[in-house]
């Protein structure tokens, strides 16, 4: 019960990021729900095992694990590692500037971006946690974070403009 | 720095993740390029926008339940205990009261009887010194019996009874014209009150492992007045 009441003061003020990373993987309420709540229960099973530091990157890698797992008993290969990385990273000459952003061009922007980009998205923009923070989660190089942010921006950019009728 | 580097090193200016060197070096080219500059801009926008635009999912009540059972659980074993609780309570309540209105039905009954059946007395005596020597033998207790008749309460006599399945001395005191029945038996019982039933008043107390019931058609507070005198007899 003691311990029940530190994971509750502990972990508990951060459910609303564990839903909001679930959420944003999954794309569905319900999948999310299911998600978050797997990932609360191992945050409490591994609660013991956690040795001190902030607590909601290390909630939000129960959830990017979670939601692993759930990918895999769901037979989805949203995670699978991209083939045309390279291609959106190109820069292209001549700028385009984007003037305004619809919340709704935006949003179904997001939602079309490859998991691992809409990761980071999440984890940089919502969480604004820092690079070593999204690595650790990921589990990926710090220099690797960066590129991926900025593929997943650049698409984000694409997506925006065509959005917007440019 | 290429603008290829340039592209990429955008995003760690923009997440202020740059070492200085980085930094000065990225603001270098992006004076010198309009292009990076306003790619660099349009990421300042996009930020903005997706900040202040992309919905943060807040976790939803059922969520809350479900991941807080320890604190509805909490609730709900507390309720659960104190149902218990209270449930035991009202039994030793339930319990102390029906054999309180058990005694008090067979006290009522033996005082009607007693004056009914014109048995009131076995021995008919106001001395004390008669009466309590001949409840010697018939019982494996001995009451006390006391003379309240300077304060208005004479002793008449006793009789042997039954209260609460158990053989009771009566001792039968007079008030006026109203007869007092003081039943006295073993018991441990540590009740002490006052009970009225068909118009008939009681008061009872215990001492030294004996309960004591006064039964009266007397007034509550004549009857108390007796009761008090009983218990702290004048010296």
């Amino acid at each position: 019960m003691g311990n029940q009441s530190v994971f509750e003061q502990a972990v508990l003020p951060h459910l609303d990021a564990a839903y909001n990373l679930a959420r944003w993987l999954t794309r569905n309420d319900h999948d999310a729900e299911d998600v978050a709540q797997e990932a609360c229960l191992r945050a409490m099973r591994f609660f013991d095992g956690f040795r001190g530091g902030p607590i909601r990157p290390w909630l939000l890698t129960i959830v990017r694990n979670t939601y692993l797992t759930w990918l895999q008993k769901s037979k989805i290969k949203e995670m699978a590692p991209l083939e045309h990385d390279v291609e959106s990273n190109a820069a292209s000459p001549e700028e385009l500037l984007i003037e305004q952003v619809e919340g709704q061009t935006l949003r179904q922007a997001l939602d079309a971006l490859p998991a691992e980009y809409r990761e980071v998205i999440v984890l940089r923009e919502l969480e604004e946690l820092s690079y070593k923070e999204i690595a650790d989660i990921a589990g990926i190089p710090i220099g690797t974070v960066m590129s991926r942010l900025a593929r997943a921006r650049r698409r984000l950019q694409e997506s925006v403009l065509q959005g917007s009728g440019r | 720095m290429s603008c290829q580097e340039a592209r990429e090193l955008l995003h760690g200016y923009l997440d202020g993740e740059l070492d200085l060197a980085a930094t000065l070096e990225f603001e270098r080219h992006l004076r010198g390029c309009a292009a990076c500059e306003r790619a660099y801009g349009n990421q300042k926008t996009l930020r903005t926008a997706i900040r202040s635009q992309a919905p943060y999912f807040k976790a939803p009540a059922s969520l809350k339940r479900k991941v807080r059972p320890a604190r509805w659980m909490a609730p709900l074993a507390l309720a659960a205990t104190l149902a218990l609780m209270l449930a035991g309570t009202w039994a030793v309540l339930r319990a102390g009261r029906s054999s309180n209105e058990l005694v008090a039905s067979d006290v009522v009954s033996g005082h009607v009887r007693s004056l009914m059946a014109n048995h009131l007395m076995d021995v008919p005596s106001s001395d004390r010194h008669t009466v309590k020597p001949w409840f010697l033998g018939k019982l494996d207790f001995s009451p006390d019996v006391k003379d309240l008749g300077p304060q208005g309460f004479p002793l008449i006599g006793g009789r042997l009874d039954y209260v609460a399945q158990k053989p009771a001395a009566a001792l039968v005191y007079q008030r006026g014209k109203h007869v007092i029945n003081l039943f006295v038996w073993k018991s441990d019982g540590r009740s002490e009150g006052h009970e009225s039933r068909q118009g008939y008043n009681m008061t009872h107390w215990n001492n030294a492992g004996l309960s004591y019931w006064a039964v009266s058609d007397l007034n509550a507070a004549e009857l108390e007045q007796f009761s008090k005198l009983m218990q702290n007899p004048p010296r």
